[in-house]
């Protein structure tokens, strides 16, 4: 690898990789996202590559391990190009019959063409399927085109092209200029506009700065960070040293969670190949400028998100925040005016460099500019990564693009902002989806996490699960958090345990109140919200729960009792010798029963009855 | 028990003895001993010149890290939100029942150690459970209790 020292370089050997990629027929794209992954797309890849290498047939056909294609439910999922074919659920020992009669062949393999769900026709492209051509894809889409560890690949498509515009002819300022201009504002939670905070950090006395990058995606049930930095680690890297441009840092950092060993392993393995190509270290492309960006683990705490926290970490200090009265623009870092960004707020940099911040502006709501990706997982049909415009409704999010909920069932409500976000219900399904009208819901748009709940999900339980979530996350240093979300937690249980009364729902909300004023940091502030946002708007169940001593969903144990249907029951005696405390007592071919006292409601009996006898009431 | 610090030495020289270096530092030794040992905490204070108890604090304080030692093998069943609602409190429950192993514990005769955590992002296939590494999606209680029983029958000592 030769070392760029200019901007032309850069372009002569895109044009370079180009010429060479002109001379494949076709590619084919697997995905190597974090649930493919999983369900081994890294084996089917390498599986590809064998088969072109031993037939040779490298010339002609490119295999691309691609960062996540988003269509989750799918997976594992091929794309071949240029003909954007789409096979979902492919299993390794496909490989052969793919490459022959369809990359060689040109026919289709009609079973692992997609089938829609509400047509039952068949889908060939990529592009038409409802989940896809329903959704506005920019960074997605480019992570899904990208091979995850070729540089060469992201050069191909007009990487670091951003990079070198802006450090050959935008100054600072006008860089600064471009990034207010488009409305860019944090993706991690906080939705600052990160413009704004750019040029304080900029403005910010100080010889030495830094930027930094917020990988330590902590929030259950959200994976983009993952996927993105997976999948497409340069373009963090680019956005990263724009940032650093703008701001005037030598030195840059991404902090990333130690449960993503892959995204560890890929950024820096990337860190490298930029390096190596002179895109990071001493005077980048020839144009004087120097930075340089290290990798750094965490290693597992959720408060590390937070900005003050992961810099005391980063420091090699316990990961407390500090009270955010001394911004970290200005003090940040070693007491250094720091920048700190989420991953997707750096992956959108580029792309607004490249087509104007007035074309990112375009896109969104009044404040809420650009796009999102959400993770939609939960009790949906296509669980995946989804990429919408700001201020999409909800309903065509969960229904259109989702596919609706598995098995005909209700949706009760759906989960935005993670542990420090709250419930929206079915009734505001409408609700246009931005940082404003999801915070006035009583949630957060937070890294963009979206769990689909149905009506056997209960909201009381899903309150307890934050809470207990956050008891253990709690970093301990101030009181309201400390021991308020400690003990909303256990009176939240003792709801759940049927030991509540219909004071201590009162008593929640007070308490919510007090955490949300009186907590140092933002994880105290929001810890309130999942359990308040479930008594605004599932009040009934609370009730349910203190008042019938009933759980309507079914989920609290303590609440429960498993019955036998006298008809239905044919004393076969399956549930009997399968319970594990002894409940179930009665005689061969004759109806059986549960003895309440020695039930453990751990549900084996339902699971080994034939006939559907066994209900939970 | 006799340690190594050779090793303890070669990871602390690979990322600096600066105090910035601590958690990369502490990380790798968990890594590579599965646990942190004493003599490895004071080792990493005496070469970062920092007070052993800020090194312990780091070690408290984050989830990663172990000081006892650990099984030979890690199932790590995920709490993450999407895993939640689809189904893992009766993983866990399930495992308790038949194993009487709680999240945390190790087994006795160290073969084991049943973690959770708080979500891998592999959401798409909940509930999840991975064990050293390798990810199972859609988890179903017996098949986890029987996965976690075999576990504990090829890892005896």
């Amino acid at each position: 690898m030769n070392r760029l020292s200019s901007v032309q370089d850069l372009e002569v050997l895109r044009r370079e990789i180009l010429a060479r990629q002109s001379k494949m027929l076709k590619w084919i794209r697997v995905c190597c996202g974090p649930a493919c992954h999983s369900r081994g797309g890294e084996k089917l890849a390498r599986a590809f590559q064998r088969y072109v290498e031993e037939n040779n047939l490298s010339d002609r056909y490119l295999v691309k391990p691609t960062g996540c294609n988003g269509f989750c439910a799918e997976g594992p999922t091929v794309v071949i190009e240029p003909d954007n074919l789409f096979y979902g659920h492919v299993g390794i020992e496909r490989v052969p019959e793919i490459m022959e009669r369809t990359v060689i062949g040109g026919e289709l393999i009609e079973d692992l063409l997609y089938v829609d769900r509400e047509t039952g026709s068949r889908v060939l492209r990529e592009r038409e399927i409802p989940f896809y051509a329903k959704q506005l894809r920019l960074v997605m889409e480019d992570t899904a085109a990208n091979h995850t560890t070729e540089i060469d690949d992201y050069i191909s498509r007009g990487g670091y092209s951003a990079l070198a515009r802006a450090l050959s002819e935008m100054t600072p300022e006008q860089v600064i200029a471009e990034v207010k201009g488009a409305g860019l504002r944090g993706r991690g939670g906080g939705g600052f506009p990160a413009g704004v905070k750019w040029e304080s950090c900029r403005r910010a006395r100080g010889e030495i700065k830094y930027v930094m990058c917020n990988a330590d995606e902590g929030d259950p049930g959200a994976y983009m960070d993952r996927a993105v930095l997976e999948g497409n680690p340069h373009v963090v890297i680019e956005g990263m040293i724009i940032a650093a441009y703008a701001i005037g840092a030598g030195e840059g950092y991404i902090y990333c969670r130690y449960e993503y060993p892959l995204a560890v392993k890929n950024g820096n393995h990337a860190l490298d190949r930029a390096r190596a190509y002179g895109l990071l270290g001493k005077n980048i492309l020839g144009t004087g400028f120097d930075f340089d960006i290290y990798l750094n683990r965490g290693a597992g705490a959720f408060i590390c998100g937070e900005s003050t926290a992961l810099m005391a970490s980063l420091e090699g200090k316990i990961g407390e925040p500090r009270g955010k009265h001394i911004h970290t623009v200005e003090k940040g870092l070693w007491n250094r005016p720091s920048n700190l960004n989420n991953v997707e707020t750096y992956a959108n940099v580029p792309q607004i460099i490249n087509r104007g911040g007035k074309w990112y502006a375009s896109i969104g709501t009044e404040r809420s500019k650009g796009t999102k990706i959400f993770s939609l997982v939960g009790k949906i049909n296509n669980t995946g990564l989804v990429e919408v415009a700001m201020g999409t409704p909800l309903r065509k999010i969960v229904y259109e693009i989702g596919g609706g909920i598995p098995q005909g069932k209700r949706l009760k409500a759906v989960q935005t902002g993670g542990p420090s976000g709250g419930c929206i219900p079915e009734e505001l399904i409408d609700l246009p989806v931005d940082y404003e009208k999801l915070k006035e819901a009583g949630s957060m748009m937070g890294s963009g996490g979206m769990i689909v709940m149905d009506e056997e999900t209960c909201m009381v339980d899903v309150a307890r699960y934050f809470l207990n979530f956050l008891t253990e996350e709690s970093c301990g240093k101030c009181v309201p958090c400390r021991v308020g979300v400690k003990r909303m937690h256990e009176i939240v249980t003792a709801i759940c345990e049927g030991r509540g009364t219909p004071a201590d729902v009162d008593q929640l909300e007070k308490m919510g109140r007090t955490l949300q004023e009186a907590s140092l940091c933002g994880l105290g502030k929001s810890a309130p919200n999942p359990v308040l946002s479930t008594i605004r708007y599932f009040r009934h169940e609370y009730e349910a729960h203190v008042r019938d001593r009933k759980c309507p969903a079914k989920v609290c144990k303590p609440l429960l009792t498993y019955e036998i249907d006298t008809e239905k029951c044919t004393g076969c005696g399956r549930c009997r010798i399968k319970c594990p405390s002894g409940a179930v007592i009665g005689a061969k071919k004759e109806c059986h029963c549960i003895d309440e006292e020695l039930c453990v409601r751990c549900g084996i009996c339902i699971e080994s009855c034939k006939f559907g006898a066994i209900t939970i009431e | 028990m006799e340690l190594n610090l050779t090793d303890v030495d070669a990871i602390i020289d690979h990322w600096g003895p600066k105090p910035d270096s601590l958690l990369q530092i502490m990380l790798d030794i968990n890594h590579r001993f599965r646990f942190l040992p004493r003599e490895s905490m004071e080792r990493v204070a005496e070469r970062l010149r920092m007070p052993v108890s800020q090194v312990f604090g780091v070690a408290n304080f984050f989830k990663v890290f172990r000081l006892k030692p650990q099984g030979r093998v890690l199932v790590h069943v995920c709490t993450g939100t999407a895993c939640h609602v689809k189904g893992t409190p009766r993983l866990l429950d399930r495992i308790q029942q038949d194993l009487h192993l709680r999240p945390g514990d190790t087994t006795e005769d160290l073969s084991l150690t049943l973690e959770t955590v708080n979500c891998v992002g592999a959401c798409a296939s909940a509930p999840v459970v991975v064990v050293d590494g390798v990810t199972y999606g859609q988890a179903t209680p017996t098949e986890i209790s029987q996965l976690a029983k075999k576990l504990m029958e090829t890892n005896k000592a």
